[in-house]
């Protein structure tokens, strides 16, 4: 590759972020701040009961109301199959007889102003019969539990789970791994480590709440959104409105934060299905507290064990784990199964066993949010893994040193090797944060290490466009939502050509120019799209060598080969870049494409008396492979690790029969300013194995499944071993009061 | 009612309800859309503004209480000569991701600085925690800020 043979100038430079300036004016534009012709406003009616049938809907009153122009309902829906999902399509447009969570949409009015628009759905009369709640995933499986989801089960257009099994129940999906015997295993070890752990429901908190103005006009229907998905979401409301996906348009402006709860289909359908009811336009945007119930992640109660020796071998694993997916599926078939590939944790095993189980109950659908599965179990088998030095006397980085895959072992049956140096990893960070310098009283230091299946489907493409002027456009799909594609992107593309990223122009997706990308997530976006790029990028740079004859291209002369080839001052080059999988390829099970390193470390302080954590010292491994903007690389972990801080500590959405108790930010705390640790670092590990460009992989989501696992730990380590999160004051302080019972706090 | 105020300098004299939110009338009314709605109860600070100088949460605060004041957003900070030493240094900190909370956060810098409560890390860390950033981690605003300020 002539790659390789060039001097790489804007590779692995922290080149400013080109997006700076418009987002520090205030000019950068987001989907609540465009103004299209005719636009009108909606408003959501959402059900007040988490589970209940709906005896009738009057809409009258609300619809002689002035400048409300139409409301929508679940009767409105009769000429198209109004169930979407992309895993499984098991849920409507808005309601149809019945609603199965607090929250869901039940009815949607269109007024000429924000204020006509509230009136019409305080105006909309709706009786509803009240059914038994199924507040969680034991009431879930409980024998002769009320049935949530009572949909014919279908799967999605992006289901690719493989069989969809007949409908047990209230069980969503299940995903199991079975290796060697682990009861014959267990049955001789020296050490087994057991215990029953909680995790809670998280919401994401995009600042920018889900936002969509939607357009149907004869069969085209256009849509700006705060999407992360937009070639999926085109491909789900071409499916539910019965067009061609080409006369679907999703034009995507910035995001303002993503982490997931913008990934798939959101509130788009249901906008559309206003806005062709209203023959105008119209804009939905969610209040926190609608976006709060539109998606969230996964609560989950998780029961492991793990068997080693008396030298500190680690031998076996058993996990159960029951996901709470809500009302609706969403993302949870995914979810569940990348927490079960996680499970286990990257070691040595001689068997385990993984259970997963994804459970309709009547709250909110769960989905995505950053480093999905990964975050739900690695603080468990983390936090065994320590037991298991504490009961053998060995370090806890050293039983790690012992235990770990090193690069080209197996991690799972059929699926990619490990490629990455962990025990490099856990060494890096576990000495950032002084690990074996001497601690003072309450204070406790943890290392955790962790995989992430990432990378999701490897289908992207790309088109580079250099102008008559020198100037090159990138036209790619990848989302910009905080996370600097647009800037990686413009240095990848200025490598190749050999301009500056400052002569490349790199914007949103507009699904009608764009070329397709599979989504922005999983960690994706500059390993698979970035080599898209590269190659757009790359092929035209050969047609020029091709113009000029030579390889050799002085700085400066794109323009006037431009001019000696087109015979005047205009024309373009056209480059093409593409990344598919060999022959359809590329399955989850064949995957993934790469493994995100989930590796971290922490010095928490906890105060005996009240009870409160605090984090002084974090550290991350970013092992990207090849940073490309290493600054960036450093704001993604440190970003992840504040939510990995807030999603150990506070971070709960409160539910009592299958209610929202907090939701509100007066209530639902996240991390503020006054919660960063004292030292925060991230250690960039390049080492070149990634699939990506130059060596690249992704990063950005590992931290936040290691953070709150390193957190658990080092709170072990300080005397305070811990099951249930978040790590409140009350919680810690109770299990503080038991320790003394016991006659277990050492203080 | 007509309200008359000064927004980033310029007069400005309309029809307001009572009711109305300074926050939609300068995104809706005036079309200053840096402005940022989000959590809607003085938490998350994206809808921070000046006035007189002193940072409001514009989703809670009336125009009609912005009545005779001096309004300034990120559309009129931005155009002030020592914005630039600002901007610089949030672009070489990279003290920003999604955009999303900038605007708010710099009106709370702007007025922390102008009352000299920007001395100290300690004291940046303390003034900002009522303006959220979900993307970065707080770090490199931290840098940028102290960077500004002069804090070392």
């Amino acid at each position: 590759m002539t790659v390789e043979t060039r001097l790489r100038s804007q590779i692995g430079r922290s080149h400013p972020r080109l997006d700076a300036r418009e987002k520090l004016r205030g000019q950068a534009q987001f989907a609540g701040d465009l103004l299209v012709p005719r636009m009108l406003h909606g408003r959501v009616l959402r059900s007040p009961a988490a589970h209940a049938r709906i005896v009738s809907i009057d809409t009258s009153s609300a619809e002689r109301i002035p400048g409300v122009v139409c409301v929508l309902t679940g009767a409105d829906l009769g000429d198209i199959d109004p169930y979407y999902g992309h895993a499984i399509k098991d849920r409507p447009i808005v309601a149809i007889d019945k609603v199965r969570f607090q929250g869901e949409p039940v009815a949607a009015v269109a007024a000429e102003t924000p204020a006509a628009a509230a009136a019409g759905v305080d105006a909309i009369a709706v009786e509803y019969e009240e059914l038994p709640v199924v507040a969680d995933v034991e009431a879930a499986l409980a024998e002769g539990a009320p049935v949530v989801n009572d949909t014919v089960p279908r799967p999605g257009l992006f289901h690719g789970l493989g069989q969809l099994p007949p409908r047990e129940g209230n069980v969503c999906y299940r995903y199991r791994i079975d290796r060697g015997e682990p009861e014959a295993v267990f049955a001789r070890a020296d050490v087994v480590v057991e215990g029953e752990y909680v995790f809670p429901a998280v919401y994401q908190y995009a600042l920018e709440t889900h936002t969509v103005v939607a357009q149907f006009e004869g069969d085209e229907i256009t849509v700006w959104a705060s999407c992360q998905h937009p070639f999926l979401v085109r491909a789900e409301l071409a499916d539910l409105f019965g067009v061609p996906v080409a006369n679907v348009r999703v034009v995507v402006p910035y995001l303002g934060g993503g982490f997931g709860s913008k990934s798939y289909t959101k509130m788009e359908p249901l906008t559309v299905a206003l806005a062709r009811k209203a023959g105008r336009p119209v804009r939905i945007q969610n209040r926190v507290a609608e976006s709060m119930v539109t998606t969230r992640r996964h609560n989950m109660r998780c029961r492991m064990r793990t068997a080693a020796t008396a030298d500190g071998r680690l031998l076996a694993r058993e996990v159960e784990c029951l996901l709470d997916t809500g009302a609706y599926a969403d993302n949870g078939p995914r979810v569940t199964a990348t927490a079960g590939d996680a499970a286990p944790g990257p070691y040595r095993w001689a068997a385990y066993r993984v259970d997963a189980c994804c459970v309709y109950t009547n709250t909110a659908p769960a989905g995505s949010y950053r480093a999905f599965g990964a975050t739900h179990v690695q603080w468990i088998g983390e936090s065994q893994v320590d037991e298991v030095a504490r009961r053998t006397g060995i370090d806890p980085l050293e039983l790690r040193r012992l235990n770990l895959l090193t690069p080209g072992e197996e991690v799972r049956s059929g699926g990619k090797p490990l490629d990455a140096d962990l025990v490099g990893d856990v060494e890096k960070v576990a000495e950032a944060i002084g690990w074996g310098e001497p601690k003072e009283p309450f204070v406790g230091r943890g290392v955790s290490v962790g995989l992430l299946a990432a990378g999701a489907h490897p289908v992207s493409s790309a088109v580079c466009r250099l102008e008559a002027d020198g100037r090159v456009v990138v036209l790619v799909g990848t989302t910009e939502m905080g996370q600097g594609p647009r800037t990686a992107f413009a240095q990848i593309a200025a490598e190749e050509i050999g301009v500056e990223p400052e002569d490349v122009t790199v914007r949103g997706a507009d699904t009608r120019f764009t070329p397709y990308d599979r989504s922005t997530g999983a960690s994706r976006s500059t390993t698979l799209a970035g080599l898209a790029v590269q190659r757009a990028a790359a092929d035209v740079r050969a047609q020029l060598e091709r113009i000029a004859g030579t390889s050799e291209l002085e700085p400066g002369s794109h323009v006037e080969l431009l001019r000696k080839h087109f015979g005047f001052a205009g024309g373009e080059l056209i480059g093409r870049g593409e990344v598919a999988p060999a022959d359809g390829s590329g399955s989850y099970a064949e995957g993934p494409v790469f493994w995100e390193v989930c590796v971290g470390a922490a010095e928490v302080e906890v105060d005996p008396d009240t009870g409160v954590v605090r984090v002084r010292r974090t550290a991350t491994a970013a092992d990207v492979g090849r940073a490309i903007n290493p600054q960036l690389v450093e704001r993604q972990d440190e970003g992840a690790t504040m939510q990995g801080i807030g999603n150990a500590l506070f971070e709960e959405m409160v539910y009592e029969e299958g209610l929202l108790l907090n939701d509100t930010l007066l209530d639902y705390r996240v991390p503020s300013f006054e919660d960063l640790p004292d030292e925060m670092t991230c250690v960039i590990v390049e080492n070149g194995d990634g699939p990506g460009p130059y060596g690249a992989k992704g990063c950005g989501e590992g931290a936040l499944a290691a953070v709150p696992a390193a957190i658990v730990n080092a709170l072990a380590d300080a005397g305070v071993p811990m099951n249930e999160l978040p790590l409140t004051p009350e919680r810690v302080w109770r299990r503080i009061q038991q320790l003394k019972e016991e006659g277990a706090w050492r203080t | 009612m007509q309200v008359v105020l000064e927004v980033n300098g310029r007069e400005v004299v309309r029809e307001v309800a009572p009711e109305e939110l300074l926050l939609d009338f300068l995104r809706d009314t005036l079309g200053l859309t840096g402005v940022k709605r989000s959590c809607d109860v003085q938490v998350c600070g994206a809808c921070t503004v000046l006035v007189d100088g002193a940072p409001v949460s514009s989703c809670c605060y009336l125009v009609a209480d912005a009545d005779g004041r001096r309004v300034l957003t990120i559309e009129g900070l931005a155009e002030l000569p020592e914005f630039e030493r600002l901007e610089e240094a949030f672009t070489r900190h990279a003290g920003l991701q999604c955009g999303f909370c900038t605007p708010g956060l710099l009106l709370t810098v702007r007025s922390l600085a102008d009352a000299g409560e920007l001395t100290s890390e300690e004291e940046i860390r303390r003034s900002l925690a009522g303006n959220l950033c979900r993307c970065t981690g707080y770090r490199g605003i931290l840098e940028a800020v102290a960077d500004a300020a002069g804090v070392a």
